[in-house]
């Protein structure tokens, strides 16, 4: 733990009593200056798989709540897919009713604990929140995430855990495909209205992307181990090792074993590769395939895991999204010596979230801007030697109003490493489609639905990155959340 | 939550080679020729291990599965047994394309005798005139021999140093066979890569069809890593979604070869280390019944 963290809680309860000396103005509160977050040191982190950010204190939290307007049009709440009550919530922790505060959060989110981790709050909640708009920068908005954290983490701490409540049974069942936030969310609600809910995964863990794919570090797996134990208590089944289309086919479920509807939350799990020359050589690998082996597989536990992981010292990660960063300092985590994330755009276009990018470059992590690989070179064993790299420069804005990067000609260069990481996004899984091919897909193999979820056949819905290609957690939840209510309407 | 499977039975073929049987009824009622399981032996700490499923009794609700203890985690697999829960799931990959072809020479080496033994049998069920051919390093290696014989037409049988059948490596009758006319219509080819590619070098001047069934290295099974990729042609293919099969004259075997080799120096070590644990472990119960036997 750094030194950093005393530092701030002591200041941090002066600065609260001395400011509720007297009445507080607007002005006043928009003086008060963005709470930090207190984090592992940088150099101790980086060799361990602890949780780098370590969450405020009730005194920084109390102090970050006085920070919030209370607007009355509350536009922080339209950047809340799940449309939080932000100030509702924020006004609890004001007057240090913290169970309050979580109570108004779980009215709409059911994963306080893992949203307030891993949502880009900067594109989310905290853009347009009026405190961040009138001091001119998004990062100077209301910590709305840090402080749900904060809520959420309290609540466990104090073993007050609500379970939510459950309906007596109603006999219908419904079947949930892919345990991830999609199908967690969507089981939860269902269930609340006395439905049997069976969720069949694939893995044998719960949790989708946030337990093969969001490392340790970032996300510890007690708290998606123990959101899983709350379903379970509200007695929501779960087949585990079980993959919908191969080991039963998806119509089976209702025409043989009974099931009255069906939610697919299957995920985006197709990695893309780059498709350049030399890509097959040892050493390269998808971002899925090594951050699996790396967390659901515990690589991490040498010795003990029977899972191997590539012995890395140089390695390349390519793309700008959380799945790089993640990929990127988990390669740190494992020994590497030099790690370099290669971005064909500048870090304004990089989609990862803000506190990642930070906290990688704190941890020593380079990144090579402007530049993406041309080919993989390989020694006489097949293994990686080097990459080929082009530079680029930012010209005209394309479709999605990034300017787009053009090669600059003859600009390649050759640098060296002996691992690669591509982490350039997810495609959906074409399992389910291609078993069932009455199901309805768009040319990316997205699921189309409508406005309430449902597929191209009755009973069935789908939510999550499977309809809308890699997104957020906070966005899957919101789709798992609609279908259940659409699920529940069609069941009463 | 539920999710994994008992063991029912197990038998030691030969020395490194075991043959367990695993209560997974919906897997048994599913399956077809040329699919198989990703198994753990625990939910913790295992490997994720890529096995055929060299049979299943969809009555009985269970698969069997064939295994050879090549490196750490099929040693702690083979600790197993009947009564323990281990992971399973399945069926993966794609069911091998069995039709009425004519006549079907389907080619084993070693413990890919296990996963050729339901290929070669629903061959024969589909109207086939079956030739199989059966190698092995030496004897005590050659599995499944009483199985294959009682379906195959032709059973051919070869080994390495002459201590069974012909001296000689499957190649050779491959070669043979590919030789009559009319040749065999089809080869269906289960083994180490090197014995698969020198089998596809074997047909390819004849123009016989081959395909080949490939144990790359694998974690999830379901397409999601793409740890499993192979060249084929000019395309790059996920063996667990997209095979395993595939027509073994398009393979590129070199780096097939080569990606398998990624971790055999951890694993080298990984193996050593669980084998110097087994021999911890007799000695110390050998040291325990003296101590009891006094
Ligand atoms: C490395 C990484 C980092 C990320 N970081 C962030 C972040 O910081 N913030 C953020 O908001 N988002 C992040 N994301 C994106 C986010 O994780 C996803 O948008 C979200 O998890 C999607 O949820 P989902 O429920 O749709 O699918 P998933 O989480 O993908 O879950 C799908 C589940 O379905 C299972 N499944 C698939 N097919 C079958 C089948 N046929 N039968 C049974 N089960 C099946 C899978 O095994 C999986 O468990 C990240 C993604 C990755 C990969
Ligand atoms: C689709 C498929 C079906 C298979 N069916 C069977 C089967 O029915 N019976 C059986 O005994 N084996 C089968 N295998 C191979 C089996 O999965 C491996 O032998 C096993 O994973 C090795 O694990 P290990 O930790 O014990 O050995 P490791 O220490 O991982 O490996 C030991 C040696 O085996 C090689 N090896 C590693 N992984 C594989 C692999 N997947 N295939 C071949 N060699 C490998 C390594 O290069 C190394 O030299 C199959 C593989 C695949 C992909
Ligand atoms: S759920 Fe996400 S977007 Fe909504 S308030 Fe919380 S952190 Fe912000
Ligand atoms: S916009 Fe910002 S200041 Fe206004 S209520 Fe929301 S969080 Fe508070
Ligand atoms: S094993 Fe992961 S994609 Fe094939």
């Amino acid at each position: 733990m750094s030194h950093k963290e005393d530092f701030t809680m002591d200041n941090a309860e002066l600065e609260l009593a001395k400011l509720r000396a007297a009445p507080i103005t607007p002005k006043i509160r928009l003086q008060i200056p963005p709470q930090d977050m207190p984090a592992q040191d940088p150099a101790a982190r980086r060799s361990n798989m602890e949780e780098v950010a370590l969450g405020y204190t009730p005194a920084q939290a109390m102090l970050e709540a006085e920070r919030c307007l209370q607007c009355k049009n509350a536009p922080c709440i339209s950047g809340c897919p799940v449309r939080i009550d932000i100030p509702g919530f924020i006004g609890k922790i004001k007057e240090g009713d913290f169970l309050g505060a979580s109570k108004i959060i779980k009215k709409t989110n059911l994963l306080p604990s893992i949203c307030g981790r891993v949502c880009p709050q900067e594109t989310q909640c905290q853009a347009p929140c009026t405190v961040g708009k009138a001091l001119g920068g998004v990062e100077k908005a209301v910590q709305i995430g840090r402080l749900e954290r904060f809520v959420a983490d309290y609540e466990r701490a104090q073993g007050a855990m609500e379970m939510p409540h459950v309906a007596p049974p109603t006999g219908r069942k419904v079947a949930i495909v892919g345990a991830g936030p999609a199908g967690l969310t969507c089981a939860v609600d269902v269930r609340r209205e006395g439905h049997e809910v069976t969720i069949f995964e694939a893995f044998h863990k719960p949790g989708g992307v946030m337990v093969y794919g969001i490392p340790e570090f970032r996300l510890p797996k007690v708290l998606v181990q123990s959101e899983a134990e709350v379903l379970e208590c509200m007695g929501v089944d779960f087949e585990l090792n079980f993959l919908v289309g191969r080991t039963r086919p998806l119509r089976a479920l209702m025409s043989e074993d009974g099931y009255d509807a069906v939610f697919i939350g299957t995920g985006a799990g197709l990695p893309k590769f780059m498709n350049i020359p030399g890509e097959n050589y040892v050493g390269v690998f998808s971002a899925n395939e090594y951050l699996t082996r790396a967390n659901l597989l515990k690589a991490y536990m040498r010795g003990m895991a029977g899972t191997p992981i590539y012995p890395s010292r140089r390695v390349a990660v390519l793309g700008g999204g959380n799945v790089a960063m993640d990929s990127a300092r988990m390669a740190l985590r494992l020994g590497a010596e030099e790690v370099r994330v290669l971005y064909r755009r500048t870090r304004e276009e990089m989609p990862a979230r803000a506190e990642e990018v930070a906290h990688a470059m704190e941890e020593g992590i380079i990144f090579d801007f402007l530049k993406s690989p041309t080919r993989v070179l390989g020694d006489d064993r097949g293994r990686v030697a080097a990459l080929e790299v082009l530079s680029y420069e930012l010209g005209e804005p394309d479709e999605s109003g990034r300017r787009r990067p053009v090669p600059i000609r003859g600009s390649e260069q050759i640098i060296p490493f002996d691992t690669v990481i591509v982490a350039i996004g997810n495609e959906s899984n074409p399992l389910i489609s291609h078993t069932t091919p009455e199901l309805q897909v768009d040319k990316h193999g997205h699921i189309l639905v409508d406005e309430k979820q449902k597929t191209s056949i009755e009973r069935v819905y789908a939510g999550g990155d499977i309809v809308l290609g890699a997104a957020t957690v906070i966005l899957a939840m919101g789709e798992g959340r609609r279908a259940a209510q659409a699920i529940n309407e069609i069941l009463q | 939550m539920h999710g994994t499977h008992r063991i029912v039975s197990k038998t030691q073929l030969s020395e490194e080679v075991f043959r367990i049987e695993v209560e997974a009824p919906l897997v048994a009622r599913e399956r077809k020729a040329g699919q198989f399981v990703i198994v753990m032996y625990d939910e913790e700490y295992s490997e994720r291990i890529p096995l055929t499923i060299a049979d299943a009794d969809p009555v009985r609700g269970t698969v069997t599965l064939i295994f050879q203890t090549v490196g750490a985690s099929t040693h702690k697999l083979a600790l197993k047994n009947p009564g323990d829960e281990i992971v399973l799931l399945g069926p993966l990959g794609n069911p091998t394309h069995i039709e009425r072809f004519g006549w079907a020479v389907c080619v084993g080496g070693g413990i890919g005798l296990a996963p050729l033994y339901p290929i070669a049998k629903a061959m024969k069920e589909a109207g086939n005139r079956v030739t199989v051919i059966s190698g092995a390093r030496t004897k005590d290696l050659l599995i499944m021999q009483k199985e294959l014989v009682a379906i195959a037409d032709e059973h051919i049988v070869v080994t390495d140093d002459g201590s069974f059948g012909r001296k000689a490596l499957v190649t050779e009758p491959l070669k043979e066979l590919c030789m009559q006319s009319p040749p065999p219509d089809i080869v269906v080819t289960i083994g180490p890569p090197i014995m698969m590619k020198f089998c596809a070098e074997t047909t390819r001047p004849f123009g016989v069809k081959t395909l080949a069934s490939l144990n790359t290295i694998m974690l999830d099974g379901t397409g999601m890593c793409g740890g499993c990729r192979v060249a084929i042609g000019d395309q790059t293919k996920f063996v667990c979604v997209d095979g395993p099969e595939f027509d073994a004259h398009l393979v590129d075997w070199n780096g097939m070869m080569m990606r398998l080799g990624t971790y055999k120096e951890i694993e080298k070590e990984a193996h050593d280390r669980c084998h110097l644990e087994m021999q911890i472990a007799k000695l110390e119960a050998h040291a325990a019944d003296k101590e009891s036997a006094k």
